[in-house]
């Protein structure tokens, strides 16, 4: 496997604790919480207590203050038990860096170190019934009201949706400004009067990530809680996060395909058939060797983007490329590797039927390949 | 075009890219506008080699002692990236310079050395590999060409076949099978002076789906005799293990080319879309051609990355076997997707050989057989798995 080469010994001690908190904490609870179609509460809070929520977080508010490669860490470990839908990274490395980046101090300080502890589990609700990644058509209005907004609208395929506390909230401060209208709003859901969440959506997979409808019948958010301070900053906010969150799917999407490729090798070697090991047949080693190529371009191309990323030279066009190729391939991937289990990878109980199913996802969320291709024809 | 300094994390310097607008001017100005009378003729013609040689287009990676140039590695990315982006196939510079000098700097006696590599950086001499025969590609222990030892020298019999350069090259490094005191067989190679051997005969000047500029040959050795000094390194027996450790780099060379050859076929596409129009709109203006190009893009942006990636492990020594084999997969399998795609949008056009992108498509479907078939790449992924 080619590893990343900037994992540091202090990186692999934090592996060694999340690797360890992964087995003990949530393994062993994996269909029970698959089950109930999300994660409980109390998980949050012990991830907050040992050091796995918002690793990149200043430690001023009681973050880590770590790098992407914490986040990256996380992901593998989560991959490595085939967890892919624990949300910490959308917690931690997508919802937390708005507070942090376009936050008041003092909305920092009253959000991020309960968000460390997972006393706050927090969810983004921007894509409507009727707006996805074409953000300026967004509906959920926000209307003065004395010393705050009254909220008014709808949101769907809300990650965290039925677990989270706070939610940051896309609206409109300005109907008929376009983009310039979009304001972000940090919504504390605890006795927030008119906030009703809709049921559990069922999804094809990610079964333990909740994802949800969330209604908004005049609930009132303190100005204070206006992200930043000032109306209409919402769409360039939510626009320079995006390459970033871009990445963190790419990083979820390489774990996948490597181990899904170290899994199936693992597989075929004690698999008999007419007398044969699996992986003694022509076929199976050819098609490894594909895999293998594109978990180990991906690799390559992860590492280039991480370090665009740190360099500050990261793009939309990066980020769109990198999210394209990694989530196309990984699907790809966990087809083929599903292919070489035959009927076993058909059973929930083998990661590789989850990791097929779970990667359906990447190819939609966080805009889609075909949103992807917009981005990335514009510059032709 | 887009500069390629722009697109890639490599250490090139101010005389790396002096270099590389020279390389290009030569590629663009002595050899495209000659390659339809090369490929009438079916090979570019002994001149255009002088010529590469006194602009020091030849082996630039050969110590000067020998008349080389001493550079680095990256001099000879330049150039093959240049010969590939230019769309000129002809000659076949990267195999003399890079896959046959390299033989005799690597394992070549200080005679060998003296001998050629002056004569290789001039152009007097052109090399090819003589390797491939009728019965074997890849398998190269079943070789059936034979060196017997006679007195001072061999006298070797046998026959290869899909040998580039085969009609041009006066210096043939060529694979044959010794026998060992035990009577065991194992490989040697040997440096053939073409002009100075009798028993030598070229076969036909083969006929190809693509590359008609460049020649291939059949060659034929009948008792041919050729002094004990034309054994490479001087030791028998060396040949098999001399034959594996080239293979890195030319797998490497493989996609350097592949990379060439996806950039210049963007590029050209680019442009077509931009000024064809169908049913009242620029054929860039459908989403379909976007979105295939963004595609394309996309498949070219992690090539470079990766290519990039295995250039730096390469130049640290670091470039294993499997990661080579990976490389070579996947460069001409994308390479030859990306060309068919681009040939696609070029509708009608990209099927008339007066566009680059008919020749690029008939020209490049090889890149997925030679230096190793992609299914022999595989079978080197599968083994580290």
């Amino acid at each position: 496997m080619l590893r990343s080469r900037h994992y540091t010994s202090a990186h692999e001690d934090f592996r060694k604790t999340v690797r360890r908190f992964m087995e003990r904490e949530c393994a062993p609870n994996r269909e029970v919480w698959q089950k109930d179609g999300k994660l409980p509460r109390d998980l949050w809070l012990k991830a907050g207590e040992a050091g796995l929520l918002c690793t990149k977080v200043s430690p001023e508010f009681g973050g880590g203050g770590g790098d992407l490669y914490h986040a990256m860490i996380i992901l593998e470990e989560q991959t490595r038990i085939g967890f892919n839908e624990i949300t910490f990274y959308l917690h931690s490395d997508i919802i937390a860096p708005y507070i942090e980046l376009y936050g008041s101090q003092e909305q920092k300080e009253r959000y991020l170190p309960r968000m460390v502890r997972g006393e706050m589990v927090a969810a983004i609700a921007m894509t409507e019934p009727g707006a996805g990644s074409d953000l300026q058509g967004i509906r959920t209005s926000a209307k003065r009201d004395g010393n705050g907004y009254r909220l008014n609208g709808q949101k769907v395929f809300i990650s965290n949706g039925q677990v989270a506390n706070l939610i940051c909230v896309a609206a409109k401060t300005d109907a008929d400004a376009g983009g310039k209208g979009i304001s972000l709003f940090l919504l504390e859901t605890d006795g927030a009067d008119g906030f009703v969440r809709g049921k559990n959506l069922n999804k094809i997979g990610c079964k333990a990530q909740d994802s949800s409808e969330l209604f908004f019948d005049n609930v009132f958010v303190p100005a204070d809680n206006l992200l930043g301070g000032a109306e209409g900053r919402g769409f360039p906010q939510l626009m320079q996060r995006l390459p970033e969150e871009r990445l963190i799917m790419a990083m979820s999407a390489v774990a996948t395909m490597e181990f899904a490729v170290a899994e199936t090798a693992a597989y075929v070697a004690q698999r008999e058939m007419f007398g044969h090991k699996l992986g003694d047949f022509q076929n199976t080693r050819f098609k490894l060797a594909e895999c293998k190529t594109k978990a180990t371009l991906a690799r390559a191309f992860l590492d280039y983007g991480i370090d665009s990323f740190i360099e500050g030279t990261f793009d939309i066009t990066q980020g769109a490329m990198i999210k394209l190729w990694t989530t196309v391939r990984a699907h790809e991937v966990a087809d083929e590797c599903l292919q070489l289990h035959g009927g076993y990878g058909y059973m929930s109980e083998y990661n590789v039927s989850r990791w097929y199913a779970d990667t359906r996802l990447g190819r939609i969320a966080g805009g889609t390949d075909e949103i992807m291709k917009e981005l990335i024809g514009r510059t032709l | 075009m887009t500069d390629i300094a722009q697109q890639t994390a490599l250490p090139y310097t101010d005389e790396h890219e002096i270099f590389r607008t020279s390389a290009r001017r030569f590629f663009e100005e002595e050899c495209v506008p000659q390659q339809a009378a090369w490929r009438d003729a079916g090979m570019a013609p002994r001149s255009i080699w002088k010529r590469a040689g006194e602009l020091g287009f030849l082996c630039p990676r050969v110590p000067e002692e020998y008349g080389g140039a001493g550079a680095d590695f990256l001099f000879s990315v330049i150039l093959l990236e240049e010969q590939a982006r230019s769309g000129a196939v002809s000659p076949m510079l990267s195999l003399h310079s890079d896959v046959v000098a390299p033989y005799l700097v690597h394992y070549g006696t200080a005679e060998q050395k003296s001998h050629f590599l002056p004569r290789m950086t001039s152009g007097d001499y052109v090399g090819a590999i003589g390797m491939t025969e009728p019965s074997g590609g890849s398998d190269l222990k079943n070789l059936r060409t034979t060196a017997r030892r006679d007195g001072d020298g061999y006298v070797i019999n046998g026959q290869k076949t899909f040998i580039s350069n085969g009609i041009t090259a006066n210096l043939l490094v060529l694979a044959a099978q010794t026998t060992k005191p035990d009577g065991g067989r194992s490989v040697s190679l040997f440096l053939v002076d073409t002009d100075e051997v009798k028993g030598f005969k070229r076969g036909r000047n083969l006929k190809k789906l693509g590359q008609k500029a460049c020649d291939t040959a059949e060659l034929f050795f009948e008792d041919m005799r050729v002094p004990e000094g034309a054994l490479l390194g001087g030791t028998e027996g060396r040949g098999f293990a001399q034959l594996m450790n080239r293979l890195v780099e030319e797998r490497l060379m493989t996609a350097v080319a592949a990379m060439g050859i996806v950039d210049h076929a963007l590029a050209v596409t680019i442009d077509y879309v931009k000024e064809r129009k169908a049913f009242g709109q620029r054929i860039i203006d459908f989403q379909n051609t976007r979105f295939k190009l963004a595609e394309c893009k996309t498949e070219a942006k992690v090539l470079r990355v990766f290519l990039d990636h295995c250039i730096r492990e390469f130049m640290a020594g670091e470039l294993d076997a499997a990661m080579a084999a990976m490389l070579k997969y996947w460069a001409t399998e994308q390479q030859v997707a990306i060309v068919d795609q681009c040939v696609q949008l070029h509708g009608g056009y990209g099927y008339i050989l007066d566009y680059p992108i008919a020749q690029m498509w008939a020209d490049g479907r090889i890149a997925r057989i030679y230096g190793g078939a992609n299914e022999v790449m595989k079978d080197i992924i599968g083994r580290t798995i």
